[in-house]
Protein backbone atom coordinates (compact mmCIF):
# COMPACT_ATOMS: atom_id res chain seq x y z
CA UNK A 1 0.00 0.00 0.00
CA UNK A 2 1.63 2.87 -1.12
CA UNK A 3 1.58 6.52 0.51
CA UNK A 4 -0.15 8.36 -2.06
CA UNK A 5 -3.37 5.58 -1.42
CA UNK A 6 -3.05 6.27 2.00
CA UNK A 7 -3.41 9.89 1.34
CA UNK A 8 -6.27 9.54 -1.04
CA UNK A 9 -8.10 7.04 1.67
CA UNK A 10 -7.45 10.07 4.38
CA UNK A 11 -8.69 12.36 1.66
CA UNK A 12 -11.91 10.17 1.02
CA UNK A 13 -12.73 9.81 4.86
CA UNK A 14 -12.22 13.43 5.67
CA UNK A 15 -15.19 14.51 2.75
CA UNK A 16 -17.11 11.98 3.92
CA UNK A 17 -16.56 13.86 7.44
CA UNK A 18 -17.43 16.71 6.31
CA UNK A 19 -20.61 16.01 4.44
CA UNK A 20 -21.97 13.87 7.20
CA UNK A 21 -21.57 17.08 9.68
CA UNK A 22 -23.45 19.10 7.47
CA UNK A 23 -26.41 16.30 7.34
CA UNK A 24 -25.97 16.10 11.39
CA UNK A 25 -24.83 19.32 12.28
CA UNK A 26 -27.37 21.21 15.23
CA UNK A 27 -28.11 24.90 13.29
CA UNK A 28 -27.89 25.18 9.46
CA UNK A 29 -25.18 27.75 9.99
CA UNK A 30 -22.98 24.99 11.30
CA UNK A 31 -23.99 22.71 8.65
CA UNK A 32 -23.41 25.58 5.89
CA UNK A 33 -19.76 25.64 7.24
CA UNK A 34 -19.28 22.29 6.93
CA UNK A 35 -20.51 22.44 3.67
CA UNK A 36 -17.80 24.71 2.55
CA UNK A 37 -15.11 22.89 3.85
CA UNK A 38 -16.96 19.82 2.18
CA UNK A 39 -17.06 21.99 -1.18
CA UNK A 40 -12.84 22.48 -0.43
CA UNK A 41 -12.27 18.85 0.23
CA UNK A 42 -13.89 17.91 -2.69
CA UNK A 43 -12.02 19.65 -5.30
CA UNK A 44 -8.98 17.48 -4.01
CA UNK A 45 -10.48 14.71 -4.87
CA UNK A 46 -11.60 16.43 -8.44
CA UNK A 47 -7.43 17.25 -8.81
CA UNK A 48 -6.72 13.42 -7.78
CA UNK A 49 -8.97 12.29 -11.08
CA UNK A 50 -7.02 15.20 -12.95
CA UNK A 51 -9.43 16.85 -13.80
CA UNK A 52 -8.43 20.56 -12.69
CA UNK A 53 -10.58 22.60 -14.45
CA UNK A 54 -13.41 20.91 -12.14
CA UNK A 55 -11.53 20.68 -9.27
CA UNK A 56 -11.58 25.30 -10.03
CA UNK A 57 -15.09 25.41 -10.94
CA UNK A 58 -15.75 23.01 -7.53
CA UNK A 59 -13.17 25.16 -4.97
CA UNK A 60 -14.96 28.72 -6.83
CA UNK A 61 -18.60 27.97 -7.21
CA UNK A 62 -19.78 24.67 -5.66
CA UNK A 63 -17.88 26.08 -2.09
CA UNK A 64 -17.21 29.35 -2.43
CA UNK A 65 -20.05 31.19 -3.73
CA UNK A 66 -22.84 28.28 -2.43
CA UNK A 67 -21.26 28.49 0.61
CA UNK A 68 -21.82 32.71 0.68
CA UNK A 69 -25.78 32.19 -0.46
CA UNK A 70 -26.10 29.46 2.36
CA UNK A 71 -24.30 31.32 5.23
CA UNK A 72 -26.21 34.71 4.77
CA UNK A 73 -29.51 32.43 4.20
CA UNK A 74 -28.88 30.80 7.46
CA UNK A 75 -28.15 33.86 9.67
CA UNK A 76 -31.12 35.38 8.57
CA UNK A 77 -33.29 32.07 8.96
CA UNK A 78 -31.65 31.56 12.55
CA UNK A 79 -34.57 32.61 14.44
CA UNK A 80 -36.92 30.37 13.19
CA UNK A 81 -34.84 27.37 14.24
CA UNK A 82 -36.52 26.53 17.36
CA UNK A 83 -39.71 27.22 16.64
CA UNK A 84 -38.96 24.71 13.82
CA UNK A 85 -41.12 21.25 13.21
CA UNK A 86 -39.29 18.04 15.49
CA UNK A 87 -39.14 16.39 11.72
CA UNK A 88 -39.87 12.72 11.72
CA UNK A 89 -39.36 10.10 14.41
CA UNK A 90 -37.07 7.55 15.11
CA UNK A 91 -39.06 4.73 13.04
CA UNK A 92 -39.12 7.16 10.45
CA UNK A 93 -35.73 8.02 10.25
CA UNK A 94 -34.32 4.43 10.97
CA UNK A 95 -36.43 3.27 7.58
CA UNK A 96 -35.38 6.42 5.88
CA UNK A 97 -31.23 5.50 6.85
CA UNK A 98 -31.92 1.65 5.50
CA UNK A 99 -33.25 2.88 2.00
CA UNK A 100 -30.87 5.57 1.56
CA UNK A 101 -28.14 2.39 2.70
CA UNK A 102 -29.64 0.33 -0.19
CA UNK A 103 -29.43 3.03 -2.58
CA UNK A 104 -25.65 3.49 -2.11
CA UNK A 105 -25.14 -0.41 -1.73
CA UNK A 106 -26.59 -0.50 -5.29
CA UNK A 107 -24.33 2.33 -6.57
CA UNK A 108 -21.24 0.61 -4.59
CA UNK A 109 -22.04 -2.63 -6.74
CA UNK A 110 -22.55 -0.95 -9.94
CA UNK A 111 -18.85 1.04 -8.86
CA UNK A 112 -17.01 -2.26 -7.92
CA UNK A 113 -18.49 -4.66 -11.28
CA UNK A 114 -18.04 -2.24 -13.79
CA UNK A 115 -15.73 -2.77 -16.70
CA UNK A 116 -11.86 -1.63 -16.79
CA UNK A 117 -12.32 0.69 -19.38
CA UNK A 118 -15.40 3.08 -20.13
CA UNK A 119 -16.41 4.29 -24.03
CA UNK A 120 -14.78 7.28 -24.31
CA UNK A 121 -14.59 11.09 -26.61
CA UNK A 122 -11.24 11.72 -25.53
CA UNK A 123 -9.57 10.52 -28.04
CA UNK A 124 -11.52 12.38 -30.71
CA UNK A 125 -11.90 15.56 -28.85
CA UNK A 126 -7.98 15.35 -28.10
CA UNK A 127 -7.13 14.82 -32.12
CA UNK A 128 -9.64 17.86 -33.33
CA UNK A 129 -8.53 19.86 -30.65
CA UNK A 130 -5.55 21.55 -32.91
CA UNK A 131 -8.28 22.71 -35.40
CA UNK A 132 -9.90 25.32 -32.81
CA UNK A 133 -6.37 26.89 -31.92
CA UNK A 134 -7.16 25.72 -27.87
CA UNK A 135 -4.54 23.77 -25.83
CA UNK A 136 -7.10 22.82 -23.35
CA UNK A 137 -8.86 20.04 -24.44
CA UNK A 138 -12.12 20.77 -21.28
CA UNK A 139 -11.99 24.63 -22.78
CA UNK A 140 -12.54 23.08 -26.38
CA UNK A 141 -15.24 21.11 -25.12
CA UNK A 142 -16.82 23.71 -23.77
CA UNK A 143 -16.46 26.76 -26.26
CA UNK A 144 -16.26 24.14 -29.80
CA UNK A 145 -17.55 20.42 -29.63
CA UNK A 146 -20.39 20.79 -26.68
CA UNK A 147 -20.56 24.89 -27.33
CA UNK A 148 -24.58 24.94 -27.30
CA UNK A 149 -24.79 23.08 -23.83
CA UNK A 150 -22.05 26.54 -22.59
CA UNK A 151 -24.88 28.54 -24.37
CA UNK A 152 -27.90 27.43 -22.74
CA UNK A 153 -26.03 27.16 -19.53
CA UNK A 154 -25.86 31.25 -20.05
CA UNK A 155 -29.36 31.29 -20.80
CA UNK A 156 -30.19 29.25 -17.68
CA UNK A 157 -27.92 31.63 -15.27
CA UNK A 158 -30.04 34.67 -16.95
CA UNK A 159 -33.31 32.76 -16.29
CA UNK A 160 -32.19 31.67 -12.93
CA UNK A 161 -31.56 35.78 -12.24
CA UNK A 162 -34.86 36.99 -13.98
CA UNK A 163 -36.32 34.39 -11.41
CA UNK A 164 -34.91 35.99 -8.30
CA UNK A 165 -35.57 39.29 -9.50
CA UNK A 166 -39.31 38.36 -9.95
CA UNK A 167 -39.58 37.56 -6.18
CA UNK A 168 -39.16 41.04 -5.19
CA UNK A 169 -42.17 43.04 -4.09
CA UNK A 170 -43.48 44.94 -6.46
CA UNK A 171 -42.58 48.29 -4.73
CA UNK A 172 -38.77 47.54 -4.93
CA UNK A 173 -38.98 46.09 -8.53
CA UNK A 174 -36.06 48.14 -10.46
CA UNK A 175 -34.75 48.80 -6.87
CA UNK A 176 -31.26 47.57 -5.23
CA UNK A 177 -30.76 44.09 -4.13
CA UNK A 178 -30.14 43.20 -0.43
CA UNK A 179 -29.24 45.74 1.94
CA UNK A 180 -27.12 48.79 2.00
CA UNK A 181 -24.30 47.30 3.87
CA UNK A 182 -22.50 50.34 6.24
CA UNK A 183 -19.52 49.75 7.85
CA UNK A 184 -16.39 52.25 8.82
CA UNK A 185 -14.56 52.93 6.05
CA UNK A 186 -11.52 52.49 8.68
CA UNK A 187 -12.59 48.99 8.88
CA UNK A 188 -10.75 45.89 8.52
CA UNK A 189 -13.45 44.70 5.70
CA UNK A 190 -13.53 47.83 3.42
CA UNK A 191 -9.68 48.15 3.14
CA UNK A 192 -10.16 44.25 1.81
CA UNK A 193 -12.59 45.13 -0.52
CA UNK A 194 -9.86 48.16 -1.60
CA UNK A 195 -6.75 45.95 -1.89
CA UNK A 196 -7.90 42.62 -2.70
CA UNK A 197 -10.00 43.72 -6.84
CA UNK A 198 -7.40 44.70 -8.22
CA UNK A 199 -5.56 41.72 -8.03
CA UNK A 200 -8.45 40.21 -8.00
CA UNK A 201 -9.56 41.05 -11.09
CA UNK A 202 -6.28 40.64 -12.66
CA UNK A 203 -6.82 36.57 -11.59
CA UNK A 204 -10.12 36.30 -13.02
CA UNK A 205 -9.03 37.52 -16.42
CA UNK A 206 -5.68 35.42 -16.27
CA UNK A 207 -8.09 32.66 -15.56
CA UNK A 208 -10.23 33.25 -18.54
CA UNK A 209 -7.06 33.70 -20.63
CA UNK A 210 -4.96 31.11 -19.62
CA UNK A 211 -7.87 28.66 -20.10
CA UNK A 212 -7.31 28.31 -23.57
CA UNK A 213 -4.07 26.40 -22.84
CA UNK A 214 -4.20 25.52 -19.18
CA UNK A 215 -7.05 24.40 -16.51
CA UNK A 216 -9.03 27.18 -16.30
CA UNK A 217 -11.65 29.37 -17.93
CA UNK A 218 -14.47 31.92 -18.70
CA UNK A 219 -16.41 30.01 -15.32
CA UNK A 220 -13.98 29.97 -13.05
CA UNK A 221 -12.88 33.66 -14.12
CA UNK A 222 -15.99 34.80 -14.07
CA UNK A 223 -16.49 33.52 -10.53
CA UNK A 224 -12.84 35.48 -9.34
CA UNK A 225 -14.59 38.30 -10.67
CA UNK A 226 -18.05 37.91 -9.11
CA UNK A 227 -16.11 37.40 -5.68
CA UNK A 228 -14.29 40.38 -5.78
CA UNK A 229 -17.77 42.23 -6.57
CA UNK A 230 -19.61 40.96 -3.78
CA UNK A 231 -16.85 41.93 -1.41
CA UNK A 232 -16.88 45.81 -2.56
CA UNK A 233 -20.71 45.23 -2.06
CA UNK A 234 -20.46 43.33 1.06
CA UNK A 235 -17.78 46.30 2.44
CA UNK A 236 -20.18 48.61 1.24
CA UNK A 237 -17.26 50.55 -1.06
CA UNK A 238 -20.00 50.13 -3.39
CA UNK A 239 -23.65 49.80 -3.11
CA UNK A 240 -25.43 47.25 -5.54
CA UNK A 241 -26.22 48.64 -8.98
CA UNK A 242 -30.01 49.13 -8.71
CA UNK A 243 -31.55 46.61 -11.47
CA UNK A 244 -33.49 48.63 -13.83
CA UNK A 245 -30.28 50.19 -15.12
CA UNK A 246 -30.01 49.48 -18.85
CA UNK A 247 -26.22 48.51 -18.74
CA UNK A 248 -26.54 45.97 -16.30
CA UNK A 249 -29.03 44.40 -17.71
CA UNK A 250 -27.42 45.22 -21.73
CA UNK A 251 -23.92 43.62 -19.75
CA UNK A 252 -26.42 40.46 -18.81
CA UNK A 253 -27.62 39.53 -22.20
CA UNK A 254 -23.95 40.57 -24.12
CA UNK A 255 -22.76 36.63 -23.46
CA UNK A 256 -25.65 35.06 -24.77
CA UNK A 257 -26.44 37.30 -27.50
CA UNK A 258 -22.94 37.35 -29.16
CA UNK A 259 -22.81 33.29 -28.71
CA UNK A 260 -25.71 33.12 -30.52
CA UNK A 261 -24.77 35.94 -33.27
CA UNK A 262 -21.10 33.90 -33.73
CA UNK A 263 -23.43 30.76 -33.51
CA UNK A 264 -25.49 32.24 -36.21
CA UNK A 265 -22.89 33.58 -38.38
CA UNK A 266 -21.09 29.49 -38.28
CA UNK A 267 -24.70 29.15 -40.30
CA UNK A 268 -23.13 31.48 -43.45
CA UNK A 269 -19.48 30.79 -43.45
CA UNK A 270 -18.90 27.09 -41.75
CA UNK A 271 -22.25 25.42 -42.88
CA UNK A 272 -23.97 25.02 -39.30
CA UNK A 273 -24.98 26.58 -36.20
CA UNK A 274 -22.10 27.55 -34.14
CA UNK A 275 -19.81 25.62 -36.14
CA UNK A 276 -16.32 28.12 -36.51
CA UNK A 277 -14.28 28.71 -39.83
CA UNK A 278 -11.79 27.01 -39.08
CA UNK A 279 -9.18 29.96 -39.59
CA UNK A 280 -11.56 32.12 -37.26
CA UNK A 281 -12.30 29.37 -34.57
CA UNK A 282 -9.59 30.96 -32.07
CA UNK A 283 -10.51 34.71 -32.19
CA UNK A 284 -14.11 34.23 -32.27
CA UNK A 285 -14.15 31.68 -29.26
CA UNK A 286 -12.37 34.88 -27.78
CA UNK A 287 -15.06 36.78 -28.84
CA UNK A 288 -17.36 35.02 -27.30
CA UNK A 289 -15.37 34.85 -24.37
CA UNK A 290 -15.09 38.29 -23.51
CA UNK A 291 -18.43 39.00 -23.06
CA UNK A 292 -19.37 35.69 -21.62
CA UNK A 293 -16.56 36.49 -18.98
CA UNK A 294 -18.93 39.90 -18.25
CA UNK A 295 -22.31 37.93 -17.61
CA UNK A 296 -20.84 35.38 -15.97
CA UNK A 297 -19.51 37.60 -13.19
CA UNK A 298 -22.62 39.72 -13.57
CA UNK A 299 -25.10 36.78 -13.08
CA UNK A 300 -23.25 35.04 -10.47
CA UNK A 301 -22.89 38.44 -8.14
CA UNK A 302 -26.38 39.01 -8.72
CA UNK A 303 -28.13 35.80 -7.69
CA UNK A 304 -26.16 36.06 -3.95
CA UNK A 305 -26.76 39.59 -4.00
CA UNK A 306 -30.65 38.35 -4.14
CA UNK A 307 -34.16 40.06 -5.48
CA UNK A 308 -34.53 44.31 -4.81
CA UNK A 309 -35.23 44.90 -1.07
CA UNK A 310 -34.79 48.70 -1.39
CA UNK A 311 -36.40 51.40 -3.86
CA UNK A 312 -34.31 52.64 -6.74
CA UNK A 313 -32.32 55.89 -5.39
CA UNK A 314 -33.22 55.05 -1.08
CA UNK A 315 -30.60 54.04 1.08
CA UNK B 1 -8.91 -0.86 -4.62
CA UNK B 2 -7.92 1.56 -7.10
CA UNK B 3 -8.21 5.41 -7.06
CA UNK B 4 -11.45 5.47 -9.17
CA UNK B 5 -13.26 2.98 -7.09
CA UNK B 6 -12.16 4.64 -3.82
CA UNK B 7 -13.88 8.00 -4.92
CA UNK B 8 -16.81 5.80 -6.95
CA UNK B 9 -17.53 4.18 -3.68
CA UNK B 10 -17.27 8.21 -2.27
CA UNK B 11 -19.64 9.48 -4.31
CA UNK B 12 -21.97 6.35 -3.63
CA UNK B 13 -22.29 6.99 -0.02
CA UNK B 14 -22.17 11.26 -0.79
CA UNK B 15 -25.66 10.17 -2.62
CA UNK B 16 -26.91 8.23 0.36
CA UNK B 17 -26.08 10.46 3.09
CA UNK B 18 -27.42 13.91 0.80
CA UNK B 19 -30.76 11.73 0.05
CA UNK B 20 -31.30 11.04 3.93
CA UNK B 21 -30.56 14.75 4.88
CA UNK B 22 -32.92 15.75 2.10
CA UNK B 23 -35.66 13.14 3.15
CA UNK B 24 -34.99 13.66 7.18
CA UNK B 25 -34.63 17.43 7.72
CA UNK B 26 -37.61 19.45 8.51
CA UNK B 27 -36.04 22.86 8.06
CA UNK B 28 -36.03 23.68 4.04
CA UNK B 29 -32.50 25.22 4.30
CA UNK B 30 -31.30 22.20 5.27
CA UNK B 31 -32.69 20.22 3.03
CA UNK B 32 -31.25 22.22 0.80
CA UNK B 33 -27.68 21.85 1.78
CA UNK B 34 -28.63 17.86 1.62
CA UNK B 35 -29.36 18.29 -1.82
CA UNK B 36 -25.94 20.03 -2.75
CA UNK B 37 -23.96 17.09 -1.01
CA UNK B 38 -26.21 14.93 -3.34
CA UNK B 39 -25.99 16.44 -6.64
CA UNK B 40 -22.05 16.63 -5.97
CA UNK B 41 -21.84 12.80 -5.13
CA UNK B 42 -23.83 12.31 -8.25
CA UNK B 43 -21.12 14.31 -10.16
CA UNK B 44 -18.02 12.68 -8.33
CA UNK B 45 -19.50 9.33 -9.34
CA UNK B 46 -19.85 10.34 -13.17
CA UNK B 47 -15.75 11.79 -12.77
CA UNK B 48 -14.90 8.40 -11.03
CA UNK B 49 -16.90 6.60 -13.95
CA UNK B 50 -15.49 8.16 -16.49
CA UNK B 51 -11.77 8.63 -15.43
CA UNK B 52 -12.13 4.61 -16.32
CA UNK B 53 -11.87 4.89 -20.16
CA UNK B 54 -9.44 7.99 -20.05
CA UNK B 55 -6.63 6.20 -17.61
CA UNK B 56 -4.48 5.14 -20.13
CA UNK B 57 -4.89 7.74 -23.07
CA UNK B 58 -4.43 11.31 -21.96
CA UNK B 59 -4.73 12.91 -18.44
CA UNK B 60 -9.02 12.97 -17.60
CA UNK B 61 -11.02 12.70 -20.30
CA UNK B 62 -12.52 16.34 -21.19
CA UNK B 63 -15.84 15.90 -22.27
CA UNK B 64 -17.60 14.59 -18.77
CA UNK B 65 -15.12 17.26 -17.11
CA UNK B 66 -16.96 19.66 -19.35
CA UNK B 67 -20.42 18.16 -18.32
CA UNK B 68 -19.80 18.57 -14.82
CA UNK B 69 -18.73 22.00 -14.90
CA UNK B 70 -21.46 23.15 -16.54
CA UNK B 71 -23.60 21.11 -13.81
CA UNK B 72 -21.92 22.56 -10.98
CA UNK B 73 -23.12 26.05 -12.63
CA UNK B 74 -26.49 25.14 -13.23
CA UNK B 75 -26.61 23.60 -9.55
CA UNK B 76 -25.38 26.74 -8.02
CA UNK B 77 -28.15 28.94 -10.41
CA UNK B 78 -31.25 26.23 -9.31
CA UNK B 79 -29.73 26.40 -5.28
CA UNK B 80 -30.32 30.57 -6.08
CA UNK B 81 -33.11 30.61 -6.82
CA UNK B 82 -34.35 27.84 -3.95
CA UNK B 83 -32.80 30.58 -1.23
CA UNK B 84 -34.38 33.24 -2.60
CA UNK B 85 -38.21 31.90 -2.65
CA UNK B 86 -36.92 30.53 1.18
CA UNK B 87 -36.61 34.25 2.11
CA UNK B 88 -39.23 35.57 0.56
CA UNK B 89 -41.51 32.50 2.13
CA UNK B 90 -39.80 34.01 5.41
CA UNK B 91 -40.70 37.63 4.69
CA UNK B 92 -43.70 37.73 3.92
CA UNK B 93 -45.06 34.75 6.92
CA UNK B 94 -41.88 35.24 9.33
CA UNK B 95 -41.32 31.44 8.97
CA UNK B 96 -39.37 29.10 6.66
CA UNK B 97 -41.27 25.81 7.09
CA UNK B 98 -42.44 23.48 4.34
CA UNK B 99 -45.79 22.14 6.72
CA UNK B 100 -49.33 24.18 5.88
CA UNK B 101 -49.12 27.00 8.27
CA UNK B 102 -52.80 27.74 9.97
CA UNK B 103 -54.43 30.36 8.21
CA UNK B 104 -55.11 32.79 11.19
CA UNK B 105 -51.81 32.31 12.47
CA UNK B 106 -50.18 33.48 8.99
CA UNK B 107 -52.40 36.11 8.03
CA UNK B 108 -51.72 37.75 11.43
CA UNK B 109 -47.83 37.46 11.56
CA UNK B 110 -47.72 38.43 8.15
CA UNK B 111 -45.18 41.26 7.75
CA UNK B 112 -43.39 43.09 5.05
CA UNK B 113 -39.79 43.67 5.08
Amino acid sequence: MSLAYVLEAALAVLVLGAAAWSIAARTAFAASVGFVSYGLLLSLVWVQLAAIDVALTEAAIGSGLTGVLLLSAAATLRPTEARSAAGPGWPMRILAAVCCGLVTAAIAVVVVTLPATAPSLAPEAVAALPVTGLGNPVTGVLMAFRALDTLLEKVVLVLALIGVWSLAPDRYWGGHPGLRHRLPADGVLPFFARTLPPLGVLLGIHLMWTGADAPGGAFQGGTVLAAMWLVVMMAGVRDAPAIRERWLRLALVSGPVVFVLVGLAGMLTAGAFLAYPIDYAKPLIILIEVPMLLTIALALGLLVAGPPERASGSA
Amino acid sequence: MSTVTLFGLCGAVLIGLGLYGALTHPQPLRKLIAFNLLGSGIFLLFGAIARRGSWTTVGGDPVPQALVITAIVVAFAATAMAVALLLRIFRESGEATLSPAEPASAASERRDP
